[in-house]
């Protein structure tokens, strides 16, 4: 894991003080990087996220302090998710539910565990934290909303946490100043290739205050992006290739170990 | 040293890959056969879907079986006519087998095809290879000589017609069970990530009587083009190759396959059977644990492409 971290923080609390007031608290939040390249020796990164809280000048400030919720959602994809069930003594997948449009990466972080900055009816009417996160499933035909103790809705979370892919992390938001805040997002070396949203959202005394976005972009870099690209987009020609490339090998091998 | 595999969509350690093909290679290069049966249960249990895992396997053993057959061919020992008949049943057995491998993935049943197809072939195929040893080793303690092809006897199999003569082989058969042995080792092959040649070489022996001194290399080149038109389709049809992963296991494999030649020739052939024979029944159990015992997890997952 490298951690990139850019001197972001004086440039953020600039733009924190910069910025002109037009409710009660504004949000600005940047990024280390916004672009996270895939390279064949990535085995994960580490971003840091760097945030202010400007406040109005009228106001003062609150008496519970700040809390900061950051969502990261990684690209979207329909997911299945299969159970296994004895048949003639082996194990087989019996049955299965689609989800749809599921986030392949979810990070929540915060200050503090996310019972304690708001109540339970809040945090799912603004889809706070991952019980919160709608994971519409579809069964054979109709797609139906299922609530957080379903199992397969539970074994998907599950398996993603496993993977790291999912994440509620309670200390993951630090503050380093009352108004100047800090989050670091880990990527596992599994995440996809796309548009990752990040949502910045401030609360106090258990309402919201403000939100902000601030995304970023997992991309592979030249060789690997040639590979995908070609294997997924020109499949017979990197077929032929790849079946040229074994030839070659078993010949050439057959070159430097000749014996007769 | 990690390497990120990018169509396998991880990373692994570049050390174990090179040293998994050089073990497999050794055994491969030891008792003459591919190991996709080998390879394909150690890229899985490593983290590597079983879809890229059998994919990626075919060109490995396209890479080995074809240095195999290059040496197979300077000593003139391939019968160039049964491999092109074998090839006729064998490419249509291809293209089916990764047909079935595509709608197998796309309803989820394909892990468990794979898993029971192994312990089925492999405990079959196993236990035939030890008993059959196990009766050599016993008829040449007691000095009678060891004889797999018995002239006089024929099977049913040698009354069907269109019967052909290949020349190189010296035998007399028709073409029917050619045809059905080339279709067999493709669709399996295509399906399981295996070359087959475990299969294939006691086929040849004792259904169409070839020769020990043609086998091998008959088989090796069948092989060769087996594979290396399992690539090609699995690459056109799932996308699922990774030549990069396959790289290095085929720079392990033919490094491993020569040293363990070396040492196969030092070794009896019923002994090496043996070997052989006893090695294919502990992959075969192995894969029957994983199927009877109740798993970690009765939950997977798997994202669904947008293209099926």
């Amino acid at each position: 894991m490298r951690t990139r971290v850019l001197p972001v923080v004086l440039g953020v609390a600039a733009l924190a003080a910069a910025t002109s007031p037009a409710t009660a608290e504004r949000l600005v939040a940047s990024l280390s990087t916004h672009r996270v390249m895939i390279t064949s020796n990535f085995t994960g990164e580490e971003l840091v996220l760097f945030g202010g809280i400007e406040q109005d000048s009228a106001s003062g400030p609150r008496r519970s302090g700040y809390d900061i919720v950051v969502t990261v959602t990684g690209p979207r994809q329909n997911t299945v998710t299969f159970r296994k069930q004895r048949m003639l003594a082996i194990w087989v997948n019996a049955d299965s539910r689609v989800f749809e449009d599921a986030p392949s990466y979810l990070a929540v972080l915060s200050n503090r565990p996310l019972s304690a900055i708001a109540s339970t009816e809040t945090l799912r009417r603004l889809q706070l934290g991952i019980d919160n996160i709608p994971l519409p499933q579809r069964a054979s035909v109709n797609i139906a909303e299922s609530g957080s103790d379903e199992p397969f809705r539970l074994a998907f979370i599950k398996i993603k946490t496993d993977h790291g892919l999912y994440r509620e992390v309670a200390n993951g938001v630090t503050f380093l100043a009352p108004e100047l805040f800090r989050a670091t997002i880990p990527l596992p070396a599994e995440v996809l290739v796309g548009t990752y949203e990040v949502d910045v959202r401030l609360l106090a005394d258990g309402t919201q205050l403000a939100r902000t976005p601030a995304p970023f972009e997992v991309y592979k870099s030249g060789f690997e992006q040639v590979m995908t690209t070609a294997a997924r987009d020109h499949g017979v020609l990197y077929g032929l290739a790849t079946a040229a490339m074994a030839l070659a090998t078993g010949w050439f091998a057959s070159i430097i170990f000749r014996r007769d | 040293m990690e390497i990120y595999l990018p169509i396998a969509d991880l990373p692994v350690n570049i050390l174990v890959i090179l040293a998994m093909g050089l073990a497999v290679g050794f055994i491969s290069g030891m008792f003459g056969i591919g190991g996709g049966f080998l390879m394909t249960p150690l890229l899985i249990f490593v983290g590597i879907s079983p879809a890229v895992a059998v994919a990626s396997v075919t060109t490995h053993i396209a890479a080995s079986s074809m240095s195999g057959s290059i040496s197979y061919w300077r000593r003139r020992a391939i019968d160039v006519a049964l491999v092109c008949m074998l090839l006729a049943g064998g490419i249509i057995g291809t293209a089916f087998g990764v047909w079935l491998f595509t709608f197998l993935r796309a309803v989820g049943q394909l892990d468990i095809t794979i898993g029971v197809s192994y312990v089925l072939l492999l405990g079959i195929v196993g236990s035939l290879m030890v008993a059959e040893s196990v009766r050599a080793i016993v008829r040449a303690r007691h000095g009678k000589p060891v004889d797999l092809r018995r002239p006089g006897s024929h099977m049913w199999i040698h009354g069907l017609p269109f019967k052909l003569r290949f020349k190189r082989s010296r035998i007399y058969v028709s073409a029917i069970p050619v045809w059905a042995i080339g279709f067999l080792i493709g669709f399996i092959g295509a399906v399981m990530g295996i070359g087959g040649g475990f299969l294939l070489v006691p086929l040849l022996i004792y259904v169409l009587r070839v020769p020990t001194a043609t086998v091998i290399g008959t088989s090796m080149m069948l092989t060769l083009i087996t594979m290396a038109s399992a690539t090609v389709m699995h690459a056109a049809t799932n996308h699922l190759v990774d030549a990069l992963l396959a790289l290095i296991l085929m720079v392990g494999g033919v490094t491993g396959a020569q040293f363990g030649a070396r040492a196969g020739q030092r070794m009896r052939a019923e002994r090496l059977r043996l070997l052989l024979g006893l090695l294919v029944l502990a992959v075969g159990m192995r894969f029957a644990l994983d199927l009877v015992l109740r798993p970690d997890s009765l939950y997977s997952l798997r994202p669904l492409d947008t293209d099926l």
